[in-house]
């Protein structure tokens, strides 16, 4: 299986580099678990200020939501970063002429971000359990469900961005850092589609992330699984995972007719 | 049977014709070398046989394969080295020729870094990250890496840049040994013209993306009445005519 073979050398590149860079490793981890600790100490604050079971519910929301929201997050800069790493460590010259398709490397990308999105959110889990008795995997194997959900909309927002790390360069990279945040106000992360203005209330629809937590909160606060929002999520995900193919295929080919693929890092 | 063959290559950029018309053609088993002067169309060529760039107009050809259509399966038959190309400088020389082993499919791999790290002088650098190698040991990791998958045809861009004498002679005899023994065809890159002479049974010389005189290096000398061939490339870099 060369395709195979191929995808895990990039794989492999990777995951050589964390080894041999504790800075990037403590990186993974750092972000989540300083998101988690501020939040989920913000949650207590409420929960002991608004007694009764709706403030523990609402504080539980909140926990859910950050961590939730990092997997999207993570898993968006998982393969922006690995991607840029190439860029920084200007070897995309010799990935590009060697026999690894875009697809595979697209693959490997897909396959480092799964990895660092894992060990990223693995200590911020154990720390929403220890601290703010907060049990993410509580609701059952139905989380599976939104992880993958979430994980998936990380993803096609990652290729848009590569996508225009084709078309601008390195200059652009700036996106990889802040463009999953912009969607942040949309996501519906901490409040409900309702409390946004009905005008914005169809922008966040198209996004997964709504359905997604409008679902996890329903969960959360009445024990329900709305299978209605899990569908409508995974469907929104793969549409705009097919644009966001679309977009990356039309992107690496206009930078091959401009000659970008030599002066990505420039 | 040819390893390469360009026909019309044209490559056009909204303000500035790389390469205009440029045809020529490399035999298997021979070493063919692409001059000229900084901006005279070497690398956009090198880019566009390597599938990094589209060209505008014309073909090439590389091994028997149409890299406008199946540029993957000559990918994997060929291999270029440039030291203005950087392998992580994390991973250590190892970690790297075992990555881009992975990406050719080499079969027995450990084995095969193995002979490449004797040939090259490696063997006690292996366990070193790239970035902490001198300009010189760098390029030695580049050529092994472009050695790994025993290419039909190796792509080289200035192979010998930033190496010192004693070794620069000994990649070029490895180069020659390399093409004796395998019947492969080499294209380089260089501004070494004394290496050219000696390596180069045919030379391209370019100008404003057109090929401005090829022949061998002999014919070449002999044509202008030059001493050498870094003669020749000063009279043809400063003449007016194309």
């Amino acid at each position: 299986m060369p395709a195979a073979r191929r995808v895990w050398g990039l794989v492999y590149r990777h995951l050589c580099m964390y080894r041999r860079s504790w800075p990037r490793l403590a990186e993974i981890a750092y972000w989540p678990t300083l998101e988690l600790l501020i939040w989920g100490f913000t949650a207590n604050f409420f929960s002991r200020g608004f007694h009764g079971s709706a403030a523990i519910l609402a504080g539980s929301a909140l926990v859910a939501g950050v961590l939730l929201w990092e997997i999207v997050l993570r898993a968006q800069i998982g393969v922006t970063l690995s991607f840029m790493e190439e860029i920084w460590s200007r070897n995309l010259g010799h990935l590009f002429v060697s026999p690894l398709r875009p697809a595979e490397m697209v693959l490997a990308l897909l396959a480092v971000s799964a990895i660092r999105t894992f060990i990223g959110l693995l200590p911020a889990t154990i720390i929403a359990f220890l601290l703010y008795r907060y049990d993410v995997f509580a609701p059952g194997p139905v989380m599976v469900l939104f992880f993958l959900n979430l994980l998936f909309m990380g993803w096609w927002v990652a290729l848009g961005i590569v996508s225009l790390l084709f078309r601008y360069g390195a200059g652009a990279e700036a996106l990889a850092w802040t463009v999953a945040f912009g969607i942040t106000p949309m996501a519906c992360v901490f409040y409900p589609l309702a409390s946004l203005p009905v005008w914005v209330q169809p922008v966040a629809q198209a996004l997964p992330a709504a359905h997604i937590f409008e679902g996890l909160r329903a969960l959360l606060l009445s024990g329900h699984t709305e299978l209605n929002q899990l569908a409508t999520a995974a469907v929104l995900n793969a549409a705009w995972m097919v644009a966001a193919i679309a977009v990356f295929g039309g992107e690496f080919r206009r930078a091959r007719i401009r000659g970008a693929l030599i002066s990505i890092g420039e | 049977m040819q390893a390469i063959r360009v026909e019309n290559l044209t490559k056009r950029y909204p303000e500035t014709l790389a390469v205009d018309d440029l045809s020529f053609s490399l035999a298997r088993g021979q070493i063919l070398g692409l001059l000229g002067g900084n901006g005279a169309g070497k690398t956009t060529t090198i880019s566009m046989l390597l599938g990094l760039l589209v060209p505008t107009s014309g073909r090439i050809t590389v091994l028997g394969h149409d890299m406008a259509k199946h540029r993957f399966a000559a990918l994997a038959r060929m291999n270029f080295s440039s030291p203005y190309i950087s392998l992580p400088a994390r991973l250590t020389v190892r970690e790297n020729l075992e990555v881009y082993g992975h990406l050719y499919n080499v079969p027995k791999l450990k084995a095969r870094i193995g002979q490449l790290a004797e040939q090259f002088k490696l063997t006690a650098l292996l366990n070193r990250p790239a970035g902490e190698l001198s300009a010189g040991q760098k390029t030695r990791v580049a050529l092994a890496k472009s050695f790994l998958n025993q290419p039909e045809l190796l792509l080289l861009d200035e192979p010998t840049a930033s190496l010192d004498p004693d070794t620069g002679d000994y990649v070029r005899t490895a180069l020659e040994d390399y093409r004796r023994e395998t019947n492969a065809a080499i294209l380089l890159a260089s501004h070494n013209m004394a290496e050219v002479e000696r390596l180069c049974d045919e030379v391209v010389m370019m100008k404003q993306g057109r090929v401005a005189d090829k022949g061998t290096p002999a014919e070449l000398i002999a044509r202008y009445g030059r001493e050498d061939m870094e003669d020749v490339f000063l009279h043809i870099a400063r003449s007016e005519a194309l």
